[in-house]
């Protein structure tokens, strides 16, 4: 096959993938998977305080 | 009884270690920034020691403000944030160490050997290769650090902010190793493996990805994770932000040609690198978008937290580079404003109007969170630097904007003879406003740096009077380590 044939199919390759991972991206079915990971930042504060008080102990004993 | 909270809790240590040297290293960098600047006003300061000569302090500014500043900053939120998200401690602690040790050796190997004139003159990659091995080693222990926290996270899903991070790491890893490829010759001196416009190329693969990935998709990643923490709100579009990620990595790297319009590189690869560098408005705006949206509900926040308004003005600053940026690859633009400091005004939009300020609002949020304050010492502080810093900005790159124009049309200026109607001097003289200008923006700039320098230590030591506070209180009970 001719390198350029193989050029445009890569092409068409990658417009294809990107608009299969639009369609998966906005399909309704990934979104409460993505509710929960866009909370993640908020999920945490715990283990956040407990690391904020550990490492101002372990600097002053 | 401490050692199951402590193998629980995060680690901080780096974090901050790297929070406290991007304002070191930001002030450091931004004064070699100003001074060179100085020196395209009044020649004098370059100084008969060849040390302090432009040539030789141009490339230490460059890499001060991107791999030190830069540099330190994403380090910083990329471990803070990877932790946090992940909901796990880092991978490893001894090599976290390392990467800020090594980090730091490579910062100051750059000082010391810049100025003495060892280069390997690659923009963006001047380190000669003994530095070069160093940075790779580094850059290996961070991958390790970062890969094994995300690989032992507690949560399900891996936060879209390390995906752009985890991009950022594998690509720059890539692009340093490819474009530093060299014989060495000697201890301090080596040669490209690569020759004439594939040279080139290589050189603007990396010089663009170095843009595209170390001060694009990782601050990306900072932006995903702290304008939702600082607006309080997860971000507008977690689709959208999928979508900008696989959209924005897997077309950055093709757009470097557009470095090399009108060059030896063949035309088709200009063309290539332009039409690529068009595309990539999507992506970028894209990006801009999501992050502005996530304060939909919430602007009038706006009104009263400076650190926000640091986040959101800089995706202002990020989609008008952005913007001007692909305009700039068009060909017929690009025969006016190449070579001329419209160039620099560019990158400066982006480097002080995303890069900086997006790193600052990031760390007035993290430094005092990571003190066990809720905020920095002083508020209105922060204030103070987000009006110096947008001021400096737009000084600098309006002045650049107007130098860069009127030189691409003076050295275009053709008489109906067809001889130059202005020489090049006549050109550099009519720049030396602009250049006033500019110095008087970055001067600006490094000022609000200084304030926050001074926020920072007010802020650390505000802490260690509260953290003594508590252990006055606390006195019966005895502390483990």
């Amino acid at each position: 096959m001719d390198i350029n044939t193989v050029r445009g199919l890569a092409t068409l390759f990658i417009m294809a993938a990107f608009i299969a991972l639009v369609v998966w991206a906005f399909s309704s079915k990934q979104k409460k998977t993505f509710d929960e990971a866009a909370n993640l930042p908020f999920e945490d504060d715990e283990a956040d305080a407990k690391s904020v008080r550990e490492a101002e102990t372990k600097k002053h004993d | 009884m401490n050692t199951v909270s402590a193998n629980e809790t995060y680690n901080y240590k780096v974090v901050r270690q790297f929070a406290i040297m991007t304002v070191v290293w930001g002030i450091v960098g931004m004064a070699v920034g100003v001074l060179i600047a100085a020196q395209l006003v009044w020649p004098e300061l370059n100084t008969h020691y060849p040390w302090f000569h432009f040539g030789r302090l141009r490339p230490l500014h460059t890499n001060a403000v991107i791999f030190a500043f830069g540099g330190c900053a994403l380090f910083a939120t990329s471990y803070y944030v990877v932790q946090r998200t992940s909901q796990a401690p880092l991978f490893s602690n001894g090599l976290a160490s390392f990467t800020f040790w090594g980090w730091q050796a490579v910062i100051v190997l750059a000082a010391i050997t810049l100025p003495l004139g060892y280069t390997t003159s690659k923009e963006y990659a001047e380190l000669e290769w003994p530095i070069d091995i160093l940075i790779a080693v580094v850059w290996v222990a961070y991958a390790i650090v970062f890969f094994g926290t995300v690989a032992k996270r507690k949560s399900k899903h891996i936060y879209v902010a390390n995906w752009f991070f985890g991009a950022f790491i594998i690509t720059v890893a890539i692009l340093h190793i490819g474009n530093s490829m060299a014989i060495p010759v000697s201890a301090m001196k080596s040669y490209s493996i690569y020759a004439g416009a594939i040279d080139a190329m290589v050189q603007w693969w990396w010089g663009h990805n170095a843009v595209g990935f170390f001060l694009t998709a990782g601050f990306l990643g900072i932006m995903y994770y702290f304008v939702p923490k600082q607006a309080e709100r997860p971000v507008y579009s977690y689709r959208l932000s999928i979508v900008h990620f696989w959209a924005l990595i897997s077309i950055y790297v093709w757009a470097g040609a557009h470095h090399l319009h009108y060059s030896a590189l063949p035309d088709w690869a200009q063309s290539a690198g332009m039409v690529m560098s068009l595309i990539l408005l999507a992506p970028s705006w894209g990006g801009m978008i999501n992050g502005m949206m996530t304060l939909s509900g919430a602007w009038h926040k706006l009104r009263t937290d400076p650190v926000l308004r640091f986040l959101v003005v800089s995706l202002s600053f990020y989609g008008m580079s952005t913007f001007e940026g692909p305009m700039m690859s068009i060909k017929t633009v690009n025969a006016l404003s190449h070579n001329t400091d419209w160039t620099i005004g560019h990158v400066h939009s982006g480097a002080l109007g995303w890069v900086a300020m997006i790193s600052i609002g990031a760390l007035y949020h993290l430094i005092p969170r990571l003190y066990g304050l809720k905020e920095m010492f002083s508020v209105k502080l922060v204030n103070v630097h987000f009006w110096l810093a947008t001021i400096g900005t737009v000084l600098y790159i309006a002045a650049m904007w107007v130098n860069g124009i009127m030189q691409g049309l003076m050295w275009r200026a053709v008489n109906e003879d067809g001889t130059l109607t202005y020489s090049f001097v006549q050109a550099l003289n009519a720049s030396y406003p602009g250049y006033a200008v500019r110095v008087l923006g970055g001067a600006v700039f490094l000022t609000g740096m200084l304030v926050m320098a001074y926020n920072t230590w007010k802020t650390v030591r505000q802490s260690d009077a509260k953290a003594i506070d508590a252990l006055a209180q606390a006195d019966s009970v005895p502390h483990a380590v």
